[in-house]
């Protein structure tokens, strides 16, 4: 079932691509071909290939339960959040937060993660920013 | 003569202290990358080009690191397979089959170091093999015109499909994804912007660098929080070692052995698609039928080690020649190399050889000094490596998420790239979920403009005639072994599947 889901959703997803192809504005100065014409085979092979995969599905896969996509979704909101405060709270403390948090739900313990986290991030500043000079998000504490 | 005058240039091109210490660097943490389950060659090298990047290496010297991450990786995939039964990385996968049982046995230093020696023999000859055959390439590939290129990329790609998943439509999907991906941002022909919906970020088009970290290293990470694997894998096991010398008889009876699996590892290399893993298959598959006439393969024997190690490390050199010479790599890691190249400005590819001979001779010198290196880190240090395996995920994964993240945002700066990455995170995992093959993505991203842009150039030369893609005999060479290479495995996958189960997520970054 999950194969025709996903089936279903390329021949869509083939689709759009060739509706946003058909937006192209073409260039007054365009070549035999123009810029549309790749795209449009793009979306045949995508729309065809879906098409296969949804009519001749395989095995099911093994989904996790629904407490273990909750796992990633949050993880995947901790990341964004990463990304949003780097600039702003500066590399040391961010990845220290970000990282403790994924040592947690791997199954540190707290002092464990709180641990791993300081580790990983004033591990990373001091081989990459101190040693090798690359240059990482200040914060308004300088590092 | 030629070629030896051109390698002699390249080793002092290679024998800087700057470039020894980076082939010293990589190869140790390529062997640490390969030696601990859940990081394989493909991610490893992954993590390490934004950082070769903002370190402002040069195309010669980040090479040379890259490179010998890659081989360090196909070295130390054998080390948790002979001591936990846990290949780790992908080619290593039939190194357990033998690799284990001698362990069980007490040999496990005796694998450990005959391993190292067959990784060596097969890397050393693929090493050779990449000098004498990549020039040839080079003298065909010289030939070939847009029309040409355009049926080569569509070889690559239909033939990629073929080993690295038994699903074709999966494959053709994972392409069509990964060309549609590199369709995004400002047409280089005519300038008007395509599918950027506006945002201007995207303008430049996807940076393919953000693309493969996320896809390859981030999805990795999702995958151990989905199974909450947090335990190291060589915990609770005690790791015996013993001696580190095999004995003289049993390397004499694998010679042989070593040097078959070394040919037949480096063609399964060189060939579209194939790559290391197909390599480690076929070296195995061929010695027990030739050798195993008592019947010892998959005990102990230590032919059985020595032949999938001498393979796949042979299949990583071969993988090299295409990649080089052609600028169409064969497997997931020389296409994660090929970004490397692509990243530097520098187009691989038959003009390669002419325009930039100081990168491809110093990094076929690099190739030598890193093997030597291997070889010692990986017979007499071996003990430090199997210290690694102790390693729990729960310290490792956060470390390689957050070196993904210092990657991507050392290079741009931008916030808005590491929202990009997360996003190919995500799509990563269901990706692999749904059991579709990453490699051709990346691919796809990676050749999608050039793949156009040969067949715009093509057609346009030929006052828009579509019938120039066909009308030269090279030409419709490649396009008919294409279409074999797509065909072939459907056939035959009906065979394979009754045989093997579902892969697991493993399978989609298969090397």
């Amino acid at each position: 079932m999950s194969d025709r889901i996903f089936g279903v959703f390329g021949v869509l997803l083939a689709i759009g691509f060739a509706i946003a192809a058909s937006q192209i504005k073409e260039s007054f100065l365009s070549d035999s071909v123009g810029p549309k014409a790749f795209p449009y085979i793009i979306a045949v092979v995508l729309g065809l290939s879906s098409a296969v995969i949804a009519f001749r599905p395989d095995p099911e896969p093994v989904w996790p339960p629904f407490g273990q996509l909750i796992e990633i979704l949050a993880a995947v909101v901790v990341m964004v959040l990463y990304a949003q405060f780097l600039p702003e709270a500066g590399f040391v403390i961010a990845t220290a937060f970000a990282a403790a948090y994924l040592s947690w739900r791997l199954g540190s313990t707290i002092l464990g993660a709180c641990m791993t986290g300081v580790g990983t991030s004033v591990g990373i500043y001091v081989v990459f920013h101190l040693v090798l000079g690359l240059s990482l998000a200040r914060g308004p504490l300088g590092f | 003569m030629d070629t030896l005058s051109n390698l002699a240039d390249g080793f002092v091109i290679a024998l800087t202290w700057q470039n020894i210490g980076l082939a010293l660097l990589g190869c140790f943490l390529g062997t640490v990358m390969g030696a601990l389950p859940g990081l394989g060659p493909s991610n490893g090298v992954a993590i390490l080009i934004p950082l070769a990047f903002t370190l402002g290496l040069g195309a010669t010297p980040s090479l040379i690191l890259l490179t010998s991450v890659y081989y360090g990786a196909m070295y130390g995939g054998r080390i948790s397979s002979i001591l936990l039964n846990i290949p780790g990385d992908e080619p290593a996968m039939m190194t357990c089959l033998d690799g284990y049982p001698m362990a069980k046995k007490g040999m496990a230093g005796e694998a450990l170091s005959l391993s190292g020696i067959s990784s060596f023999v097969g890397a050393f000859f693929a090493t050779w093999g990449l000098i004498l055959l990549a020039p040839q390439l080079v003298k065909i590939a010289l030939l070939f015109g847009p029309a040409e290129y355009f049926a080569l990329f569509a070889l690559a790609f239909m033939t990629l499909g073929g080993v690295s998943s038994l699903n074709q439509a999966k494959s053709a999907f994972a392409a069509a994804l990964g060309l549609g991906l590199a369709m995004i941002g400002v047409d280089s022909q005519t300038g008007v912007p395509r599918f950027t919906f506006g945002e201007v970020h995207l303008y430049d088009g996807l940076d393919f660098l953000v693309a493969i970290v996320g896809l390859f290293a981030l999805s990795e990470v999702f995958i151990f929080l989905e199974n909450r694997h947090g335990e190291a894998s060589g915990k609770g096991k005690s790791i015996v070692i013993g001696r580190l010398t095999p004995p003289m008889s049993m390397l004499k009876s694998c010679t042989p052995t070593m040097l078959r699996s070394s040919f037949v590892g480096f063609l399964a290399g060189v060939l579209p698609g194939a790559g290391a893993s197909l390599g480690s298959f076929l070296a195995y598959s061929l010695e027990k039928r030739l050798v195993d006439k008592d019947g010892t393969f998959g005990k102990g024997d230590p032919r059985g080690v020595a032949a999938p190690e001498a393979g796949n490390n042979a299949a990583a050199g071969g993988a090299l020649v295409p990649m080089l010479a052609l600028g169409v790599p064969g497997s997931g890691t020389t296409a994660v190399l090929l970004a490397v190249l692509l990243s530097l400005n520098i187009t691989p590819g038959p003009l390669l050889f002419s325009n930039n001979p100081d990168v491809v001779w110093g990094l076929i010198a690099a190739l030598f000094i890193a093997n030597f290196m291997l070889l010692a880190l990986n017979i007499p240090m071996v003990g430090i490596f199997t210290r690694l395996l102790l390693v729990p995920p729960r310290v490792l994964m956060p470390i390689v998420a957050m070196v993904s993240f210092v990657g991507i945002y050392g290079i741009s700066g931008s916030s808005f790239d590491l929202l990009v990455m997360i996003g190919f995170g995500i799509l990563g995992w269901v990706l692999r979920k749904f059991d579709i093959p990453l490699v051709p993505i990346i691919l796809g991203t990676l050749l999608g403009n050039a793949m156009e842009n040969n067949l715009r150039r093509a057609i346009t030369i030929d006052n828009g005639d579509w019938w120039t893609l066909i009308d030269s005999p090279l030409s419709i060479g490649l396009w008919i072994v294409a279409v074999i290479g797509f065909i072939l495995p459907v056939i035959f996958a009906r065979k394979v599947k009754s045989g093997t189960q579902r892969a697991d997520a493993e399978g989609s970054t298969k090397d």
